[in-house]
């Protein structure tokens, strides 16, 4: 990021650095310009690092928000750890994450390609596809309750009327899981699909053609060419899907309660969070289940940040394939 | 997939007779249409719940419940919307979360424009070291501090009180990121330089030089900002404790908590939610999709 600098700022305008250094002091000649940067770090330093390092001391506590605080130590994260409703939140996080991360982003990359294709009405289809992802989470919660619904839900008469077994949507662990995920799915596979389209629409066309030339078939292209060149965004997409998944907490709050449903099948990590900082008043325990949440997301970057290194190797390959058969085309 | 795509290129890199010419052509027709099949699809599975929910807050609980479910308008709209506003102050909410939003929006395109303008067009001393900690500012996440968060909101006294919404937001890493980008590209170096030449110091640049110029990341934030401070719940959720005091979404999930069983009234009050952003995000779509497109790249 930072590489760009001197070669953008030309030193017309930037007054150099040296001539700056070399002054007694830089602060005077450039208080504009720190007064404009000041507020963010300001604003970071109180609501951002602070309650961060808070929220550390406060998992080594015991405290109800009102009255002293008990230093307990590891007592916290001990209890975490033979907790069985909070591995039954991260069961459940998991399991939604999955079914509904690999069925939105096989479609988004579906409906990108179709995208793709010289259509007409493409500036509506994008809009109609991107819909849902400006839409209030709260309110489609509510609607999708009664889409689900066990007894007059549409999907439960539909079923009622081609005479198969109605499915109970809102009251068993599956059912909840489904629905969950396919609100998950509705809301952002059309954000995903308008990403893989830009990055399409970023691969040049000289490409496809000089993979043409050196006779590539369709599947060819795509698996050669396609793949690779969009490797990077599919990337942003999943890691962007994995916080996303991580931290899900509206659509079961709002479709199930505070609880997470029949069995707590629908409770997920951040929802437990809240369930205990915000309804139990356990301010202690929330800040070390939202440490524990940390520590996953860790071990999940580093599980991306593998893929990435992996892929790179990959991708490098096909590129100097690519080179080559463009020197042999030329 | 890429069938149209091929077909095309096969003509201009082999051109054959006019026979295959022809079938080459009737079968881009073919794949042409069912492309479009399969969008309008898509489309209906995504516009369905939208349709589903004006068809519902048209309709009293009984019409709800009952078998056959309804599919087309009913006549009780009016009556769903009184029925809401008697349950909970919907349009003080209403007014609350666009004042909220408003405000939030306004700081966020006042505070990061002014920062991207200073970090994409000088050079200053720490610039880069001050840059690197606003990056990695974004690796820390939300709900990780809620806890803490609200402790702190009690301390300042702001529980229940909207500052807690509005000036945690005021300026942020996302925002300052991508004005940078518009400063960069879309601000010639020789206008700022007359314009200094001419004594016109950095504010008075940053107004009459730099807004105008970065005028569409700045919008696009702009709306970018309301929408997400809009839909925000988790954190309104916590803060938010006097019920004549809430955010729209607040105040819809209350109302579906305590009156479930009323889906027609519960459905008018959620109607009331989405459209007026639906109206702001199509109004400005086609730049916004763009943006969000662009940005997702970059990162």
């Amino acid at each position: 990021m930072t590489i760009t600098n001197p070669a953008v700022t030309p030193a017309t305008v930037t007054q150099p650095a040296t001539t700056g250094r070399k002054r007694p002091n830089p602060i005077k000649r450039f208080w504009p310009q720190y007064v404009s940067i000041a507020p963010f770090y300001v604003l970071f330093l109180v609501f951002g690092l602070f309650p961060l390092v808070f929220s550390i001391w406060l998992s080594f506590n015991d405290w109800d928000g009102m009255g002293s605080m008990n230093f307990v130590g590891l007592a916290q994260y001990r209890f975490l750890i033979t907790d069985p409703r909070f591995w039954n939140a991260v069961g459940n996080t998991f399991i939604i994450w999955f079914i509904s991360t690999i069925p939105m982003l096989f479609l988004a990359l579906v409906i990108a390609f179709l995208l793709h294709q010289n259509i007409r009405f493409k500036g509506f289809y994008r809009v109609a596809f991107f819909l849902p992802n400006v839409t209030s989470m709260v309110a489609m919660a509510i609607v999708f309750g009664s889409v689900f619904s066990d007894s007059f839900g549409v999907i439960n008469s539909a079923l009622q009327a081609l005479g198969a077994a109605q499915i109970p949507w809102l009251s068993s662990p599956w059912g909840i899981k489904v629905t969950i995920a396919c609100m998950v799915i509705w809301r952002w596979t059309g954000y995903n699909s308008i990403i893989y389209l830009a990055g399409l629409q970023a691969i040049s066309t000289e490409l496809y053609e000089s993979a043409r030339v050196d006779g590539a078939n369709g599947w060819n292209i795509f698996s050669r060419i396609t793949v690779p060149m969009l490797r990077p965004v599919i990337l942003f997409t999943v890691i962007t899907s994995t916080i996303g998944g991580l931290s899900l907490f509206t659509e079961p709050q709002v479709l199930l309660g505070d609880s997470g449903g029949p069995g707590e099948a629908g409770m997920t990590i951040v929802l437990y969070q809240y369930n205990q900082a915000f309804t139990q008043f356990d301010f202690g325990y929330g800040s070390a289940i939202a440490w524990a949440l940390f520590i996953i997301a860790v071990i999940f970057a580093i599980i991306n940040w593998r893929l990435v290194s992996e892929r790179e190797v990959g991708g490098q390959k096909v590129f100097k394939v690519r080179r080559q058969r463009k020197e042999v085309a030329e | 997939m890429t069938a149209t795509l091929d077909s095309g290129t096969t003509r201009l890199a082999d051109p054959t007779g006019s026979s295959a010419n022809a079938l080459a052509r009737r079968r881009s027709l073919v794949t042409r249409i069912v492309t479009h099949i399969c969008i309008v699809i898509g489309v209906l599975f995504s516009i369905f719940p939208f349709y589903w929910l004006l068809v519902m807050s048209t309709h009293n609980t009984a019409e709800i419940f009952g078998y056959p479910p309804k599919l087309w308008f009913g006549s009780d709209f009016a009556t769903n919307i009184k029925n809401v506003v008697q349950s909970v102050a919907l349009f003080r909410s209403l007014l609350n979360t666009f004042l909220v939003a408003a405000s939030v929006a306004i700081l966020v395109m006042f505070f990061d424009s002014l920062a991207a303008y200073a970090f994409g067009k000088y050079n200053f001393p720490a610039k880069n070291v001050l840059f690197t900690i606003l990056l990695a500012t974004f690796l820390v996440p939300g709900s990780l501090s809620l806890v803490p968060s609200f402790v702190l909101m009690s301390w300042l006294g702001w529980i229940g009180n909207f500052a807690a919404l509005i000036v945690p937001g005021a300026a942020n890493a996302f925002g300052i990121f991508l004005l940078r980008q518009f400063a960069q590209t879309s601000i010639p170096d020789e206008l700022v330089e007359s314009a200094r030449v001419d004594g016109a110091g950095f504010f008075r640049t940053w107004w009459s030089i730099a807004v105008p110029m970065m005028r569409g990341g700045i919008a696009f934030l702009g709306i970018f900002t309301f929408i997400a401070s809009w839909n925000d719940y988790v954190w309104p959720l916590i803060v938010l404790v006097d019920p004549k005091r809430l955010t729209l979404q607040v105040a819809l999930s209350t109302l579906n908590s305590i009156y479930r069983t009323d889906y027609g009234m519960v459905m008018a009050g959620a109607v009331i939610s989405v459209v007026p952003l639906i109206g702001i995000f199509i109004i400005g779509s086609r730049h916004f999709i763009a943006n969000i497109a662009a940005g997702a790249l970059k990162g």
